[in-house]
């Protein structure tokens, strides 16, 4: 039925945009295409596994520990790797392929630890209940997803539009040596937003476990790959261009599971892309922004 | 004498930005013209609408009455026209030599066999290429240096490699974006004495500037552009004492319009 | 003597060639790299000609030859459609998207059952590969890309690299030479995916991953890409490397990811560095008086 499916979607979608955000924001203010974010991601759903089996934690604890723990992995990444390539000042593609190389090794070390089978939520921790709205069966957990991509991206929109330190953010993402001359603190800012990006890359990670009910270490890797679709489709670097893009990209997947078949559901970002590529290099939303040293 | 370079009532707006309105001039063969105008009044935005960077909102830009709009920029180039930037655009990596040999990129004319066996039209071509770029080096005096790297070179030198460069894609119309930005007095004159030699060589150049010294020293023709429109034309004389023209540029402290037309020649 | 190097061959021979696919394979990114594009679909084109060859010469019994010519024109093809819309973009951009497209790649062999035997892969490939085939191959490939180095083509190729815009107003076909180099590029991973999979004589949709994918960038980047050496060590030392530290083999792919990562810390330019070597030969000179 049509309303359920595009029910569906939206939780899907919603996790799809808060991912891509982090991915953006990452972009958007550090101007660096960070591939380990896919790993990272995969950390904030082991964390929350983890506080949930070792520490007895309730659910919104892990959820909360693992946006601490992915968030604290993301500045390791900032300072140890992405600082010293900042320094050198050197060209966009070397923080690209260091990220590359980072991910993948953060990958193999987690599935060296944990194995690589399947690893589930256990059951007491997922929320059960349904209930129905307007016809369609909605589960709490659907509804909670939701709710908290929603709360998170609102938080995020109004920070960046509202506040000085959003400002200071949009400024830094338009020039950061301009916004040093300000009196701007980049630095901290670069400290504080890849913070931020890896964690909200963390919950989306626990978001998704919770959604599809599997972890396993390479679970990233699909959503890195998404992630990519959705902020070229929405053009890079725009914030909002990226929200709307994974809405739409998760509307895209389960509409075309449910009418043809779900072999070929990570492939849908891909064709999607390839097809708006043809006709819209500068991708659905957005322009590409070039951005000046 | 046809024209040249024709623009003709060029507009360019982005969005709500008019950044060139009803624009028209021309350039004829064989002379040295000139754009100027305060900074922001649209005249780099001339050269990327002739080259091909950005494509006009209204209006026509002919090469020798062929139409130049919508073509793609190494099309045009190989129209006959080329150019060089404000901020210079060397190939830092590379020797001056190959610097200039990139210039020659269409003029190599041998095909996949004969590089891959250095069949005897591979090899003439290449030394073509290599003598003819050591030619243009010596008109820039820069051949000295033939084999150093460009990321070396003195800023002046730099652009003096650009405009080798330029050359060496064989143009009807050389373009020059700000030559003598940056440069000392002695490196001016010199420039001014290479361009008139560019010249007499049968090169049609049109220049941007803003050193008025240089501009009035070597132009035959110059075009005002004040907000996107052109508000005089004329010989250096006839610019110098425009009414509008000294308004345009009043309380700047651009060099003083007080030279002598003519004074490179 | 004899025995002992015939001994050395029955034992290491997959070894010594699949060091030599590997070269073929990072010299595919060297090419790409070397127009300023980091194409990342290579090893999924590696697949391609991997699979194309092997269907061809499994079921159809086609001529080794034939089946390597099928194996490069397949994946050149592929990466001409693909490059069509992603050349467009730069850098980071076309980094990213190719990067994807190999994941579509791999998502379509592992769909695509009948044909490729899905998840479990092609079973029983004739090993056809002979020692001299991939010598030749290496030879050729480090041939043809020597001499477009010394050409208008590969001269072409670096000014896009450092200046796009300066590039294309120089008379020079950006887009026609980066789909050049991409489609190139393809073809050589091609190549090296019908070479490795007829030594091996098994090949699965796993190998040509992101793992893979990697993999290569790391051999290319960590041997440097100053000179066509460059690959051909990387691919060398990352090859060798599982095989001297034994007891790292299961993690390999983490080996590879921080060797990625250090190499771009802290030697960027490569072991392979011209200039490098130029400086330490000064020093010892020196040293020497």
């Amino acid at each position: 039925m049509l309303e359920q499916q595009l029910f569906n979607a939206l939780s899907l979608g919603c996790v799809y945009a808060l991912f891509a955000l982090g991915f953006t924001l990452i972009f958007g203010v550090l101007g660096v295409v960070n591939l380990s974010q896919g790993a990272v991601f995969m950390l904030g759903a082991y964390a929350a596994l983890t506080a949930i089996n070792q520490l007895h934690a309730p659910l919104w604890a892990a959820i909360a520990f693992a946006f601490a723990f992915s968030g604290l992995v993301g500045l390791l990444i900032d300072r140890l790797l992405l600082k010293p390539l900042r320094k050198r000042d050197a060209p966009h593609l070397i923080p690209m392929i260091a990220t590359i190389g980072l991910g993948l090794a953060m990958n193999s070390l987690v599935q060296g630890l944990f194995g690589a089978e399947n690893q589930r939520f256990p059951s007491e921790v997922l929320p059960q209940d349904s209930l129905q709205i307007a016809g369609i069966s909605v589960t709490v957990l659907e509804l909670g997803i939701i709710l908290v991509s929603f709360v998170l991206m609102t938080v995020l929109m109004l920070t960046l539009n509202r506040t000085q330190l959003g400002r200071a953010l949009r400024a830094i993402a338009e020039s950061p040596k301009a916004a040093r001359l300000l009196g701007i603190n980049v630095d901290g800012l670069f400290m504080l937003t890849s913070f931020v990006a890896a964690g909200l890359g963390g919950i989306a990670g626990v978001l998704i476990g919770l959604y599809s009910n599997a972890l396993f270490p390479l679970m990233g890797q699909p959503m890195l790959h998404k992630g990519i679709a959705v902020i070229i489709l929405g053009g890079m670097g725009d914030i909002r261009g990226a929200m709307l893009a994974g809405l739409f990209l998760g509307f895209a997947e389960v509409l075309s599971v449910a009418y043809i078949g779900s072999d070929m559901r990570d492939a849908v970002a891909f064709g999607l892309l390839f097809l708006v590529l043809l006709v819209r290099p500068k991708g659905l939303f957005g322009t590409v922004q070039e951005r000046k040293v | 004498m046809s024209d040249l370079l024709k623009l003709t009532s060029v507009s360019r707006h982005f969005g709500g930005l008019k950044v060139l309105q009803d624009v028209s001039f021309a350039v004829k063969p064989g002379t040295i013209s000139g754009l100027i105008g305060p900074n922001g009044a649209g005249k780099t935005t001339v050269f990327n609408l002739i080259t091909g960077l950005l494509p006009p909102t209204t209006g026509d830009i002919t090469l020798d009455g062929a139409s130049l709009v919508g073509r793609k920029p190494h099309a045009i180039t190989r129209s006959g026209v080329a150019r060089t930037f404000q901020n210079i655009r060397i190939f830092k990596e590379m020797t001056l030599l190959e610097n200039v040999i990139v210039g020659m990129h269409r003029h190599l004319d041998y095909g996949v066999p004969g590089l891959v066996f250095a069949l005897p039209g591979y090899r003439a071509a290449e030394k073509r290429a290599r003598d003819r770029a050591r030619e243009l080096l010596s008109w820039m005096k820069l051949d000295h240096k033939a084999d150093d790297l460009a990321d070396n070179l003195s800023y002046g030198a730099q652009r003096r490699l650009e405009i080798a460069r330029a050359l060496a894609t064989e143009p009807r119309l050389l373009l020059l974006d700000e030559p003598v930005a940056g440069m000392n007095s002695t490196e001016k004159t010199e420039l001014m004495r290479e361009i008139v030699t560019i010249q007499g060589r049968g090169y049609t150049v049109f220049m941007i500037e803003h050193d008025m010294r240089f501009v009035m020293g070597l132009c035959e023709r110059i075009s005002v552009l004040n907000f996107g429109k052109i508000i005089a034309e004329g010989g250096p004389e006839q610019i110098r004492g425009d009414p509008q023209v000294i308004e345009a540029y009043l309380g700047r402290e651009d060099d003083e319009v007080s030279v002598t037309p003519g004074d490179a020649r | 003597m004899i025995e002992f190097l015939d001994n050395f061959w029955s034992v290491y021979s997959n070894l010594v060639l699949s060091l030599g696919t590997n070269a073929l394979l990072a010299l595919s990114i060297y090419l790409t790299l070397s127009c300023g594009m980091l194409a990342m679909a290579n090893a999924a084109f590696m697949g391609i000609g991997a699979y194309t060859s092997s269907i061809l010469t499994m079921n159809y019994g086609w001529p080794f030859p034939l089946a390597i010519a099928a194996g490069m024109a397949a994946p050149a093809l592929v990466a001409f459609i693909i490059g069509r819309p992603t050349l467009r973009l730069s850098g980071v951009y076309l980094a990213m998207a190719t990067l994807a497209f190999g994941e579509v790649v791999r998502l379509c062999i592992l769909r695509a059952e009948g044909l490729t035997g899905g998840a479990l892969g092609l079973n029983g490939i004739p090993q056809l590969t002979q020692w001299w085939h991939v010598l030749l191959a290496v030879v050729l490939v480090l041939f043809l890309l020597a001499r477009l180095r010394r050409s208008k083509i590969g001269r072409a190729f670096e000014a896009i690299k450092e200046d796009e815009t300066a590039a294309g107003l120089m008379g020079i076909d950006v887009n026609g030479h980066k789909m050049l180099a991409f489609a190139l590029g393809a073809a050589i991973a091609g190549l090296g995916g019908v070479l490795n999979a007829h030594l091996t004589f098994f090949i699965g949709p796993q190998e040509f991953g992101f793992d893979r994918g990697v993999e290569i960038l790391t051999m290319t980047i960590l041997g440097g890409i100053n000179s066509l050496f460059g690959p051909v060590i990387g691919a060398a030392i990352i090859t060798l490397l599982p095989e001297l530290l034994r007891s790292f083999k299961d993690y390999r792919a983490v080996a590879n990811g921080l060797i990625l990562v250090l190499i771009v810390l802290f030697l960027p330019k490569g072991l392979w560095n011209p200039a490098w070597m130029r400086k330490v030969a000064g020093l010892a000179k020196r040293g020497a008086k």
